[in-house]
């Protein structure tokens, strides 16, 4: 699908854990439509980065804007009022996926998925109700909507969450390493549901480690290293042609791995 | 050729498989009259001995005023831990508040309570405010005297559930944009209350028994009655046998309702 306008800017994003400087600087805009997806070895910054860029993690240094939200970090105030109100409506317009799924367990994944549009949006619940439906259909999950998380396998668990974040109706969606505390087996079904999603156009930024799905999917892959953003580019260029050594390190060593 | 002794080399493997299903059954169900045999033998042998100079008569005529007590024995344990339930969650609320005096507020309450005895504070609510002028009913300070003071141990426990939700839980209602109160609400606290249950649950056993306490100051439940009764004609052990078995009951009934509460709360998650 043809990108739009840049939809999410971090600028400078820098961060500090004590002395740690795990965040050097880094700046990445996302345009509508687009998928861009981070990659580096662990340590690199790229799950701080994406944490940082729905203020989980509060930044030391820069800002962040999704549409018409902008916040800049203010790691001195970040429990004020007024900060934490910006931080919550530049939320409201990210959906999230966590490694851990995170599915609520006192409620259905019906529950799960209308949680956040009627308590935090002010959505009508049969509204609510027709959204998530579409979305659970949508991820396949549609028969198990009543269900409670404890009786669902992984995979089923992070579709689940996937359409708990898309029915928020977010304008960017962001993925951290939502494969890996998957089994093998059951890794196929959530890539194949981000693939769609991804080909339809949404807007997502995806911290993983699937390469095949980089290729398949990707519009721009990001390399990170020791906290800053070393080569960015299409998935072709940069995992076939790096231009810097330490991409093709870590190329290397991960595809030997 | 040699055949070996019990050999099950020709028997189908279906039987063998109902054989030993069938054995399990036998050796649990002896286990368990084994086990209610137990019982009787123990609970026979102690009414025996408590009983070889007992004066039936005098219970034939007290036992339904006595049971009466029971009454408010049940009354007091139900309001003391509703109350000591709303501390509770207040105290643990302040003990993990980034707020210095809320935090001040609920450990200086915690550490006076969990440091005096509870008879000291019973007599402090009944007769120490009616002092300063402040008379409360003796119902109500026996109510609050054991809900403060059981409230602050389950400020402990409140306290430990809350902080026994996955982080995950918190930062999954954060991206979500909830706001601090509600993702309290509606999220970590239904998941905190499942954990404490049991706990909580340990608690109010404890509470039907502690409510004896409040006798000192003159609340007509349970061992009040029995004491009033025996004292009359001196049949104190009589009385206070006979409310240590109320007493008992009471505590059976009540874990076995929390059991099934755990049971049903426990089918969602998990």
């Amino acid at each position: 699908m043809e990108l739009g306008d840049v939809i999410v800017s971090a600028t400078g994003i820098e961060k500090y854990f004590g002395d740690n400087h795990v965040l050097r600087g880094v700046t990445l805009e996302v345009r509508q439509h687009e998928t861009v997806m981070l990659i580096g070895r662990s340590g690199s910054g790229k799950t701080t980065m994406l944490r940082c860029m729905n203020f989980l993690e509060e930044p030391t240094v820069g800002s962040v804007r999704i549409g018409d939200i902008t916040v800049d970090a203010d790691p001195l105030h970040a429990r004020s009022r007024a900060h934490r109100e910006r931080i919550r409506r530049l939320r409201v317009r990210a959906g999230m996926v966590f490694q851990d799924f995170n599915l609520f367990p006192h409620m259905t994944v019906l529950q799960n998925c209308i949680e956040g549009p009627t308590r935090v949006k002010g959505v009508p619940r049969d509204e609510a109700i027709a959204t998530a439906d579409r979305y659970l259909e949508k991820v396949q999950m549609i028969d198990k909507r009543d269900e409670y998380p404890s009786r669902l396998s992984g995979g089923q668990k992070q579709r689940a969450a996937i359409a708990r974040a898309l029915s928020m109706d977010p304008q960017v969606l962001m993925f951290d390493e939502p494969t890996s505390a998957l089994d093998p087996e059951l890794v196929g079904e959530v890539l194949s549901v981000m693939k769609e999603l991804a080909h339809e156009g949404s807007t997502m930024i995806v911290v993983s480690h699937e390469m095949q799905f980089c290729r398949e999917a990707a519009d721009r892959v990001v390399f990170m290293e020791g906290g800053v953003l070393v080569e960015q580019g299409p998935p072709e260029q940069v995992l076939d042609a790096p231009q810097q050594e330490a991409t093709r390190q870590f190329l290397r060593r991960f595809l030997e791995a | 050729m040699a055949v070996v002794e019990g050999s099950t080399a020709n028997v189908p493997t279906a039987a063998i498989v109902e054989a030993i299903a069938a054995a399990q059954r036998r050796r649990k169900l002896s286990y368990q009259l084994i086990f209610a045999a137990t019982w009787v033998v123990l609970i026979g042998a102690i009414v025996l001995a408590l009983t070889t100079r007992f004066d039936w008569a005098f219970l034939g005529k007290w036992w339904q005023f006595i049971l009466a007590g029971a009454e408010v024995t049940v009354e007091l344990t139900v309001c003391s831990i509703v109350l000591a339930c709303v501390l509770a969650v207040l105290g643990a609320l302040g003990r993990l508040s980034p707020n210095p005096v809320a935090n001040g507020i609920a450990s200086l309450y915690v550490s006076l309570i969990r440091g005096t005895p509870l008879l000291v504070q019973i007599f402090v609510w009944a007769f120490g405010l009616a002092e300063l002028g402040l008379v409360l009913p003796l119902f109500w300070a026996g109510v609050i005297a054991l809900g403060v003071n059981y409230g602050a141990y389950m400020t402990e426990i409140f306290r430990a559930g809350i902080q026994a939700v996955p982080r995950g839980q918190r930062e999954a209602a954060e991206a979500l944009g909830m706001p601090e109160r509600l993702i309290m609400r509606r999220i970590v606290m239904p998941q905190a209350i499942r954990i404490v249950i049991p706990a909580i649950g340990n608690d109010f056993i404890a509470m039907i028994k502690d409510t004896s306490l409040v006798i000192v100051i003159g609340i007509q439940e349970l061992l009040f009655r029995a004491q009033s009764a025996g004292r009359q004609t001196i049949n104190i052990m009589e009385a206070t046998l006979f409310a240590a078995v109320v007493y008992w009951i009471l505590t059976l009934f009540f874990s076995y309702l929390e059991q099934h509460l755990e049971r049903r709360m426990a089918r969602s998650d998990r």
